[in-house]
């Protein structure tokens, strides 16, 4: 629990703005992330995470292109705050020390660095100016069902080593189930110091994500990401006003105003949405599959052009171990299935 | 034949020994390191390559008795420095394979040329080597306005030195996209994968046209570059493409290593050696002639 606000035993950390840019294609524009921000902070909700998709230098041909920088966004939102703040997510070898910098100056408070959870120790250098900058600093393991509880305590390790505060348990794939939850973020609390506090970023492909946010906060979890109408990768990620109303139910003060997020998710993220978020067959095999909820949009449009079922491009993606950010092997895999059901 | 010296006898020195003692140009005459037991060591001396464990001043007292003309850095960019100033001072070639970067950027088959007599050429990065000769494919042909390259490499292929500094590697290859693959801006993304059994190094290379892409000279320009390549990295494989998609230009490679020292998934750091090597040996190619 944290000791420096007594009415919160939970802190919600809102994904809209970041995951959320996922199913958007990175098409935010800057009047709608100011109006969800201000709206979400209006709500009470702590924490807001603003970023391109794909984390700090995300825009790309291969991630896709936001239609405004990273520093064009937070510098809109982040001094339009009047309580909330503003987080960003960076992954070393796409972010670069510069784009944190440059997200510093715009006022980001807290940083979240985001490995593959078996490389924990590429995080080094940015969690490490990070600190040197003062700010708050989350290390993110992603597609953390890939590796067992003891192995991911020991990446764990490494990122407190390097001098995250918060450690995360990212089920970047939505493919736990509560049971997974509990055992890895046991297995985090047993070897990190009681100073590191424990966080869960679920995906919500096996509709999994409020339970698993619970599993998680009952194993010890102080912070869990979650997002307005579940705008996010794959399925979504939890959606932010259910988990608000059952952490309400049971007692768990976050500190949100539970209208105040139904009213943001209702109002003005689910008009932006392109296409439902939803656990359709795609999002299901991701969760089923274990593959990086990231994919989904990648996979339908390669199935479009070269005629192979997503589902079936996603199952290949799993396949071959992919891991996050290989968004650029999804329309190889297409072509190459194409060939192969071609006979050719 | 042109005598040569590796300093640094870890993974990549070590598999540059290898293909060196194959070479019809350079010899290997010195390893040069600074822990007695290195396995690196031991190797040079058992193919009779002298060793010293005393770093490069165990090296320089013998750099002219031994006709040592070419040296091939591999050690760190912290001690490149120094050793680039010895050597040169003696008239010593540099080959810096580490990421320090005070000499010229040089991708063999792109830009030897304009860059062999320079007294210290730079490699780039893996992911340049692996990458860089598809974008200046593209951009011998016509303008590129943008060249992003996704670079995904096994997870024991990485080690310790990159991973401190993994920073380094999107900057250098983003430098090397631009100064040497001829795109007008550039980007570099590497992403790490634990499979195992490992994987071998994929690159992705996406190049924006600033007008359209004209298809036949680009895809006939894109294969001459990869036989080029292939000369000395045999494994340097097309898997699919060029994709066209509008002002995209895309190409999805396999780089798999001779497995000389190094395992044949770990092409990110064969195409580093060869590469050199290839460096080396056209830098040299001359002074053979001369003699």
């Amino acid at each position: 629990m944290n000791a420096s606000s007594p009415a919160r035993d939970v802190l919600v950390h809102e994904m809209s703005l970041r995951d959320g840019m996922h199913p958007k294609q990175h098409q935010i524009s800057v009047d709608e992330m100011v109006a969800v921000a201000t709206a979400l902070d209006a709500a009470g909700v702590p924490l807001i995470e603003v970023t391109h998709g794909d984390g700090l230098g995300g825009g790309s041909v291969n991630y896709g292109f936001a239609p405004h920088t990273d520093v064009d966004y937070l510098s809109a939102v982040c001094p339009k705050m009047t309580q909330a703040r503003i987080s960003a997510l960076t992954l070393p070898g796409i972010g670069t020390l510069d784009d944190l910098k440059a997200a510093a100056d715009c006022g980001v408070s807290v940083f979240r660095v985001a490995t593959h959870c078996t490389e924990a120790d590429v995080a080094g250098q940015h969690i490490g100016i990070s600190r040197s900058l003062g700010i708050e600093t989350v290390g993110f393991l992603m597609m953390a069902h890939m590796i067992p509880p003891e192995a991911l305590a020991e990446q764990a390790r490494i990122l407190e080593d390097f001098g995250a505060q918060i450690v995360y348990v990212t089920d970047s794939a939505g493919y736990m189930l509560p049971g997974d939850v509990t055992a890895r973020l046991q297995a985090l609390r047993a070897v990190l110091r009681p100073e590191t506090a424990l966080g869960f970023h679920g995906h919500h492909n096996l509709a999994m994500g409020v339970a698993n946010s619970l599993a998680a906060i009952e194993a010890g979890a102080v912070r869990v990401d979650a997002s307005c109408a579940g705008m996010g990768a794959g399925a979504g990620n939890t959606p932010t006003e259910v988990l608000c109303a059952v952490l309400d139910r049971m007692g768990i003060r976050t500190g949100i105003d539970l209208y105040g997020v139904m009213d943001v998710a209702e109002d003005l993220v689910l008009p932006m949405l392109d296409a439902p978020v939803r656990v359709d067959r795609d999002a299901l095999t991701l969760g089923y599959a274990g593959v990086y909820s990231s994919f989904l949009l990648f996979a339908k449009r390669a199935s479009e052009r070269y005629g192979v079922p997503s589902r079936d491009i996603l199952v290949r993606m799993g396949e071959l171990k992919s891991v996050g950010g290989q968004e650029d092997l999804i329309e190889s895999v297409a072509m190459d299935m194409a060939r192969e059901r071609a006979g050719r | 034949m042109i005598g040569a010296a590796i300093l640094g006898p870890g993974n990549i020195g070590t598999d540059l020994l290898y293909k060196m003692l194959r070479s019809p140009v350079l010899a290997p005459r010195w390893m040069v390191g600074v822990v007695p037991t290195s396995d690196g060591l031991a190797i040079a001396r058992e193919h009779g390559v002298k060793t010293t464990h005393d770093g490069i001043d165990g090296l320089l007292p013998h750099l002219e008795a031994d006709g040592v003309r070419i040296a091939f850095d591999a050690t760190s960019a912290k001690v490149h420095a120094r050793h680039a100033a010895l050597l040169g001072e003696r008239g010593v070639k540099v080959v810096d394979l580490t990421p320090a970067a005070l000499g010229p950027y040089c991708i063999p088959c792109v830009n030897l040329d304009a860059v062999g007599r320079e007294p210290n050429v730079n490699m780039v990065s893996c992911g340049g080597q692996a990458t860089i000769p598809m974008v200046a494919a593209v951009s011998r042909v016509q303008p590129v306005s943008y060249g992003e390259i996704v670079a995904t490499v096994s997870s024991r292929s990485i080690g310790p030195g990159t991973r401190a500094n993994i920073d380094e590697f999107t900057r250098t290859t983003r430098a090397g996209i631009e100064a040497v693959g001829g795109a007008q801006r550039g980007k570099a993304i590497i992403i790490i994968n634990p499979a195992d059994p490992p994987i071998i190094m994929r690159d992705t290379i996406h190049c924006l046209t600033v007008e359209p892409p004209d298809e036949a000279a680009i895809t006939a320009s894109i294969q001459a570059m990869i036989a080029d390549v292939q000369r000395y990295v045999p494994g340097y494989t097309l898997v699919n493409g060029p994709v066209f998609d509008g002002h995209r230009v895309s190409v999805w490679l396999e780089v798999a290593g001779a497995g000389d020292y190094l395992p044949r998934y770990a092409g990110n750091l064969d195409i580093m050696t060869s590469a050199a090597l290839r460096t080396g040996e056209l830098m040299c190619a001359p002074m053979l002639e001369a003699v």
